[in-house]
């Protein structure tokens, strides 16, 4: 199989990539960090990788997405996954009273993974088979007072996948949103983690599964499922009381 | 954030920092001047080692950098945990030559506390197989060490709990190996003195452990089962994945009692106390038996248990484990299966543990009498020229130490010389004198 992942040094991608690279796929890896994507595609060629290409480029530079993607394609010149991982965890209480950070967060985790849709969509089509697989988060599910600065640019990500993944069904490619609960990695850092939290690996065996049954929406570990299905459910009369 | 060792003893409130990579946690020392940090790796050292008010912790560096099967030479990152060392070099007929009882250690944690293994007689420490590591100074610097080139500093590194600097990344040398079976030989000991006497006569078998019953007293004290191993000619190289079972939350710790741990130590040499002659079994059963149930740390209770290892040279051997037994027994205290072991030579190390002689493991639930119990034995160990495991402590006083690492001078030198704010400091070391108490 060959993969395109996108945001490639993030504990997730890194952890699911290890899993492929174990299976002795192919590999062409972009992320903004020079050094950490070096270790990546020699930690992934230890695993067992076929091969390992690796660009550099800096996600919120959408005008820049084509030339890199034009690469992917000329590189692995057929792609079987699109693994699209980027993103941070904004300030949400700098976000707002800053407009312009909030802009930034939003184009980073929404606008920047929409223009990567754009340009993915029409060249699966074209190639008539594939799958793109992208994460979101829980936090797109419901807007909650701690977080909605990241929860709104998540949610129209996956309102956009609803929406492509009728789009692309008569090109035989396959779209899949991946809603990651609490994961323990470096852009969560600074929490205190409880029973929730996940680690990275265990997220990662759940992906992988489910971009093989070719799954919708995954929510992993899968009782976040249930844990949004009841934060949903609360009377928004209740809700918005909640500082959660 | 409340943070503990594996033993669950003591807890402390602490900051923990998990950089990306090798550069962030660069820019966090150099930043973060008016710290004073430890590095922790995967959290298995059981006492305070890896406790201090900033831990940084290294499992983000858990990157293979190179891994030469033709050389048998591994190239990873600090954080990379040894069963996942395994997983890549038993396919290709690689083994750790030397692992602990678990396989969830880091390389960095591997080699701040020169673990051992079943097989110190022949083998030595992990330090051994160690060819470089790179280490990032207070400075800021990063060098490299081994045995020739920073060869101080390599000594102190290895063993030195992570006060010299944090271990970046190592290369180890792997071992070759034509089957990943283990041929197994159990052979009974009614008492301490014929386990001893099974264990000095096996000398050359490559792996020896004694699993002790220490709530056997009077003509049985001491009795054990001594499993001998040697690798199988089976051509097995398959990594084993064991389905583990987990303990979800802290148990009550009262169900953790003389009796209940009585019934299972009687019922297990009913079932396992029989003499038996070389047969097969699984590389990660013989090794690390307890992987099997993660967080086996939770069946003591939510106040958590000590392990107290220490060793005693050979010649005061069976003399000095037999008083610490007969201590053990008559304070009613114990546990379930102690360890013990046989160790080969001392290193030339600094603060690496093991010395010629016999060394003995166990564990003992978190309780406020326990303490004066632990002191005793320490008095015990030292009157037999013994020490005790600084990976699992997390109680003896500086005295102690000092009395039983005899080259703890030559570390605090060396490190006043390169770290000369103390800045790399744990609870552990506060303690025992070789940093002080005081913050700056």
């Amino acid at each position: 199989m060959k993969i395109l992942i996108i945001g490639a040094t993030s504990a997730i991608a890194k952890a699911t990539a290890r899993l492929y690279a174990e299976q002795g796929q192919e590999f062409f890896l972009v992320a903004r960090n020079e050094e950490r994507l070096l270790a990546l595609a020699n930690d992934l060629k230890v695993h067992g990788a076929g091969s390992v290409e690796h660009r550099t480029l800096d996600l919120t530079d959408t005008r820049r997405h084509q030339q890199t993607l034009d690469q992917a394609f000329d590189v692995l010149e057929h792609i079987d996954l699109v693994f699209i991982c980027h993103g941070s965890l904004p300030d949400q209480e700098a976000c707002e009273s800053n407009f312009e950070l909030a802009q930034q967060e939003i184009h980073l985790n929404g606008l920047s993974v929409i223009s990567l849709l754009t340009i993915l969509a029409s060249k699966l089509k074209t190639q008539g088979s594939g799958t793109i697989a992208t994460i979101t988060s829980v936090a797109g599910d419901r807007g909650r007072q701690s977080n909605f600065v990241y929860g709104s640019a998540k949610s129209m990500v996956s309102t956009y996948l609803q929406g492509l993944r009728g789009k692309l069904l008569p090109f035989n490619v396959h779209v899949t949103d991946i809603r990651p609960g609490l994961v323990d990695s470096p852009m969560t850092a600074q929490f205190r983690k409880g029973a929730l939290w996940s680690a990275p690996e265990l997220v990662a065996q759940k992906i992988v599964k489910a971009i093989a049954k070719k799954q919708h929406t995954v929510y992993t570990p899968g009782y976040w499922r249930i844990i949004m299905t009841m934060v949903c459910s609360i009377p928004e009369i209740l809700f918005k009381r909640l500082k959660i | 954030m409340k943070i503990y060792g594996w033993g669950k003893f003591p807890t402390v409130a602490a900051e923990l920092f998990a950089p990306i990579d090798e550069t962030a946690l660069q820019e966090f020392i150099a930043e973060e001047q008016n710290r004073s940090i430890i590095c922790r790796g995967a959290g298995r050292s059981y006492g305070d080692s890896s406790l201090a008010e900033t831990i940084v912790s290294s499992r983000f560096l858990d990157s293979f950098a190179e891994f030469n099967s033709a050389d048998a030479i591994v190239d990873c990152g600090a954080g990379v945990i040894l069963g996942d060392i395994l997983k890549l070099a038993i396919p290709k007929g690689l083994f750790l030559p030397v692992l602990p009882g678990t396989k969830t250690v880091s390389v960095g944690g591997a080699i701040a506390a020169d673990i051992h293994g079943k097989n110190h007689h022949i083998d030595g420490c992990f330090s051994n197989f160690v060819i470089s590591f790179n280490l990032l100074l207070a400075s800021g610097e990063v060098i490299q060490c081994s045995q020739v080139k920073n060869t101080e500093l390599f000594r102190a590194t290895c063993g030195g709990m992570g006060l010299t600097g944090v271990i970046l990344s190592a290369r180890i040398q792997l071992e070759k190996v034509s089957s990943v079976t283990i041929n197994q030989r159990s052979l009974v000991a009614s008492d301490l003195d014929s386990c001893l006497d099974i264990l000095d006569a096996h000398n050359e078998s490559k792996y020896s452990v004694a699993w002790v019953d220490c709530l056997a007293s009077k003509r049985s004290l001491g009795r054990s089962i001594v499993y001998l191993g040697e690798h199988g000619d089976d051509d097995n190289l398959q990594v084993r994945i064991r389905r583990s079972l987990s303990v979800p939350i802290s148990t009550p710790s009262f169900l953790l009692n003389k009796y209940t741990m009585k019934a299972f130590n009687s019922s297990y040499f009913a079932i396992k106390g029989k003499n038996v002659d070389s047969r097969p079994v699984a590389y990660d059963s013989y090794f690390s038996p307890l992987d099997i149930i993660r967080n086996w740390n939770r069946l003591y209770g939510a106040k958590g248990f000590l392990q107290y290892q220490f060793v005693v040279p050979t010649e005061a051997g069976k003399a000095g484990l037999r008083e610490v037994l007969t201590e053990v027994n008559s304070a009613g205290k114990g546990s379930f299966l102690a360890v013990l072991k046989r160790f080969g030579c001392a290193n030339e190390n600094l603060l690496s543990f093991p010395i010629e002689g016999y060394t003995l493991a166990l564990d003992f639930k978190y309780e406020q009498n326990l303490m004066p119990l632990l002191s005793k034995l320490d008095k015990i160990v030292l009157a037999n020229n013994g020490r005790i495991y600084l990976a699992k402590d997390a109680r003896m006083d500086s005295a102690t130490f000092k009395a039983s690492y005899p080259k703890w001078e030559a570390f605090c030198e060396l490190k006043r010389k390169i770290d000369p704010e103390s800045r790399f400091r744990s609870l552990q070391s506060n303690r025992l004198g070789i940093t002080a108490e005081t913050t700056q």
